[in-house]
């Protein structure tokens, strides 16, 4: 499938020894069978102890290894490298649009404080029954294609509105996750969810670029979720303008 | 990061600290956070990368759900039977009582459990379940969030923690434990995997939540993270460990890759087939078949592969069928286990098996606690409580899962006993609990091992070593044991022991460096498999998840006792297993079967 040596550019910057980032070459010898983007960090780091990336559970559930592969952002534990060779050539970057702390590795602080600031839990102050609060396996089936969100940020790093704004714009993955919350039946902060969304930025900076859905390891479909909010809160503006008249 | 003066570094006070911010971690910090105690979670990874993300099938509970008449007294006696009678019925008793209100406690933080008809949780069938204590057939009792539970119960346990306030130290590595004069726990020595700072984080109360260990073996289900940190730092410091000979083998890890397929997937009709297409469960467990106890499910594997009828080019795995239950029913309710199969074995299971391999995927043993999550040392054959130190989840042994865990019981371990040592602790502090401060030398004792690596110049390096020690276990140690292969499987973990002790960090940077981490990680792997191979050396009989074949038969006589390894005499003393619940009559030792 490869020719007889494979050949990594690997993005590097060490920020007590660089002053700026640089890209390296690796030559390695060719796999014998097909083997994931992170593996071939294993086989680097290897050759080179230095050379730092995140990791954890190597089966694309925890989020750890988003990284952005011959330009596309994506998880290195379940990207076979034969989907991304070109030329006999890998090329590996951290994730665009975040601080580097070093080599792969970026710093998500914005990243999170977004996730935090949709308050990503359920918020329901009725007293809670002694055994399970009741949902319909058709309530429940609402939740599906939201909740499984491992927090890689391969989609809100792939979006150019995020990259103009990231402490303005809430990014497509934290807004998976308030519609996550505005969706599921037992949540009973609707009105209050969709006031925190309704400025300019925190929504209304999706302009349906897609590059979300694109990347999603997971499959996930951001950009839907963003349009249903948007039409909740159109919705909800309706309502007040209409109960402003009466 | 040069050797570290105990003058310059930093001290952060809390009142609880956890290590490690899986389920277990995060189910005890949310009950302190709750409390207003001063509590920081201190994670070597963002929270939700820890390894209870990975958990699929779900948490065995008894809600009656599925069944109205369902009662925690079955579960008791199914998990009984499931450990091969070593597991303390005290602490059984206490997880599968207070279990349906931890679950419930967890729907109503949000958890997106998946539903029945009526709205209730649903509930699936796993391995080693019964009703009305064995005589009234399979039990579906393992609550689901489709098959991927451990992702919605962890995430739902972050959120809360969000929620709540709790104070997270993110990416900082816990390197040992500190103690003061008086053998008390005051904390422990950690530092910023981003920048490298170092520092004592002193509390009344340490929590070792910090998982499992199973890359001591070459092949395993576990995250790359699972280097049993806190277990070792236990050992370290002299406290000793229990039944660390048991470790579960999982049935189905995909052949080659290692990645956990759910016992879901035959508690939905799924089942296992050698290359005659034979259903070869129905020989080794005639009633309940593929759901078997795991220990049971693994060893007829293996048995079938070395009698020749394993699968594929070389024989050596085994298929596990799930085509004829429908794309619909894998899509909705084995989404996650579709896509992983694809992944990793290039096999859709909506049309051919997925070709898998017993793999080793959890460890019963651990530092030994109580129902509280107070963790404890034995002086002349006595529990001697050590103040300042709590365990829960993987890390610990409480006992409840004894030789043989069943499956869905870690992750309602995790939650009812990470809930337990949260609220025992906010008690304690609450009354006036705590220890004495540690002393400069205390605390310089604590960074010896850390100064050690950033002043290596030369010696072995971490990544062969590592190998090496994961071979060895695999080889001596893996699902059949034998006296003279374990005999020469310590002496080579002598050999490792020697390059263990002599790591060469050639980087010694200090801005996320990974290699640091690693070979920290890696003397933690070593301390937990010396504790493993001792210890299994020494249980002359076969009981759960240990079988040996020079010994094939349990031996209740002699060995129906827990091991527990004192790391100082690197020797193993037995402990009288409880038979004492308060709320039944103890279930007494009868043969096992399936």
């Amino acid at each position: 499938m490869f020719g007889k040596k494979l050949q990594v550019s690997l993005y590097r910057y060490n920020p007590e020894e660089d002053k700026f980032p640089y890209m390296k070459k690796y030559t390695i010898d060719k796999p014998e069978r097909d083997i994931m983007v992170l593996d071939l960090l294993h086989l680097l780091k290897e050759q080179d102890q230095s050379v730092s990336y995140r990791r954890s559970c190597r089966e694309g559930v925890c989020g750890s290894d988003g990284m952005n592969i011959n330009g596309k952002n994506g998880l290195a534990c379940i990207t076979p490298i034969s989907s991304v060779i070109k030329r006999n050539k890998i090329e590996l970057r951290p994730l665009p649009g975040l601080p580097v702390i070093r080599d792969l590795v970026v710093d998500m602080t914005e990243f999170y404080a977004q996730y935090e600031k949709i308050k990503p839990f359920l918020q329901n102050e009725t007293t809670a029954p002694e055994q399970e609060r009741l949902q319909s396996p058709e309530e429940r089936d609402k939740l599906d294609g939201l909740y499984e969100c491992i927090l890689c940020a391969c989609c809100s790093t792939s979006c150019p509105s995020f990259w103009w704004n990231p402490d303005k714009f809430v990014g497509p993955a934290a807004l998976l996750q308030a519609y996550r919350f505005l969706a599921d039946s037992r949540d009973l902060k609707t009105e209050e969810r969709l006031d925190a969304l309704s400025d300019p930025f925190s929504v209304y900076r999706c302009h349906g670029i897609m590059n979300c859905v694109n990347v999603c390891p997971k499959g996930l479909n951001p950009n839907k979720a963003i349009g249903e909010i948007k039409s909740m809160l159109h919705k909800n503006k309706k309502d007040i303008i209409a109960s402003d008249r009466i | 990061m040069n050797n570290i003066f105990t003058d310059n570094i930093k001290t952060i006070e809390f009142d609880s600290l956890i290590v490690g911010g899986g389920g277990s971690g995060m189910r005890a910090s949310l009950e302190l956070a709750k409390s207003g105690l001063k509590t920081a979670v201190v994670s070597k990874v963002f929270p939700t990368r820890s390894h209870t993300v990975s958990a699929q099938g779900g948490i065995t509970c008894a809600i009656a759900s599925a069944d109205p008449n369902d009662d925690w007294r079955w579960h008791m006696y199914d998990t009984v039977k499931g450990a091969d009678f070593i597991g303390d019925q005290d602490a059984i008793e206490y997880l599968c009582s207070e279990g349906p209100k931890a679950v419930f406690e967890l729907e109503h933080m949000g958890l997106p459990f998946s539903r029945f008809e009526n709205g209730r949780i649903y509930q699936r069938p796993f391995g080693g379940q019964s009703k009305d204590f064995g005589k009234g057939g399979q039990a579906a009792r393992t609550c689901a969030a489709a098959d991927r539970t451990g992702h919605a119960l962890l995430h739902t346990l972050y959120q809360n923690n969000v929620k709540e306030g709790t104070k997270f130290l993110n990416e900082w590595f816990a390197v040992d434990l500190v103690k003061n004069s008086k053998d008390e726990v005051t904390g422990v020595i950690a530092f910023s995997i981003e920048n490298g700072e170092v520092a004592y984080l002193k509390a009344q109360a340490t929590v070792l939540a910090t998982g499992g260990a199973g890359r001591i073996y070459a092949s395993t289900t576990n995250a790359l993270i699972n280097t049993g940190d806190g277990l070792a730092m236990a050992l370290r410091a002299g406290f000793p460990a229990q039944d660390m000979e048991m470790w579960q083998f999982h049935p189905t890890g995909i052949y080659g890759a290692g990645s956990l397929v759910t016992e879901g997937c035959r508690g939905e009709g799924g089942y296992l087939i050698n290359k005659d297409g034979e259903r070869f469960m129905e020989r080794y467990a005639p009633n309940v078949k593929d759901l078997a106890g795991r220990d049971v499910v693994a060893r007829s594997m293996v048995l079938e592969i070395l009698e020749g009828r394993g699968c594929g080019e070389k024989n050596d795995h085994i298929f596990l069928k799930l085509d004829h239950l429908g794309a619909d029913v894998l899509n909705s309710k084995l989404p996650g286990i579709c896509e992983l199969s694809r992944t990793f074995a290039h096999v859709d299971p909506v049309y051919e098996p997925i070709p898998v391999v017993p793999t080793c995927h959890y460890m019963m043993g651990g530092t030994p606690t109580n129902v509280n999550g107070q963790a404890f040392t034995r002086q002349n054959g006595q529990d001697q409580l050590i103040p300042g130190l709590f365990s829960a989840g993987e890390a610990a042994c409480v006992s409840v899962h004894g030789a043989n865990r069943l499956g869905g019981n870690s992750l309602l371990d995790l939650v009812v006993f990470g809930r337990a040592t949260g609220m025992h602790i906010q008690k304690e502090l609450k009354s006036g609990g705590g220890v004495d401060s540690a002393t400069r030398s205390d605390i310089k004792k604590s960074l010896e091992r850390l100064n050690a690596l950033n002043d290596s110049t030369d010696g072995f390096d971490p990544a062969e070593v590592k190998r090496e020690l994961q071979e060895c276990m695999q080889n001596y140690f893996g699902v059949f044991r034998r006296g003279e292969f374990m005999k020469k499987g310590l002496d080579q973990l002598n050999e490792i022991k020697e390059k263990v002790d002599n790591l060469h960090l050639k980087d010694k940077s200090d801005a996320f460096n990974t290699s640091r981490v690693e070979a920290i990680e890696l003397q933690n792997l070593f301390e937990v498999a010396e504790a493993t191979a001792v210890s299994a050396y020494q249980r002359n009989e076969s009981r759960g998840a240990h079988a040996r074949d020079d010994f094939p038969d349990r031996d209740d006589e002699n060995w129906l006792c827990h091991t527990i390894f004192d790391p100082q005499t690197k020797e193993v003393s037995k402990r009288g297993v409880n038979f004492e619940p308060s709320k039944v009559e103890a279930f007494p030792p009868k043969v096992r079967t399936y």
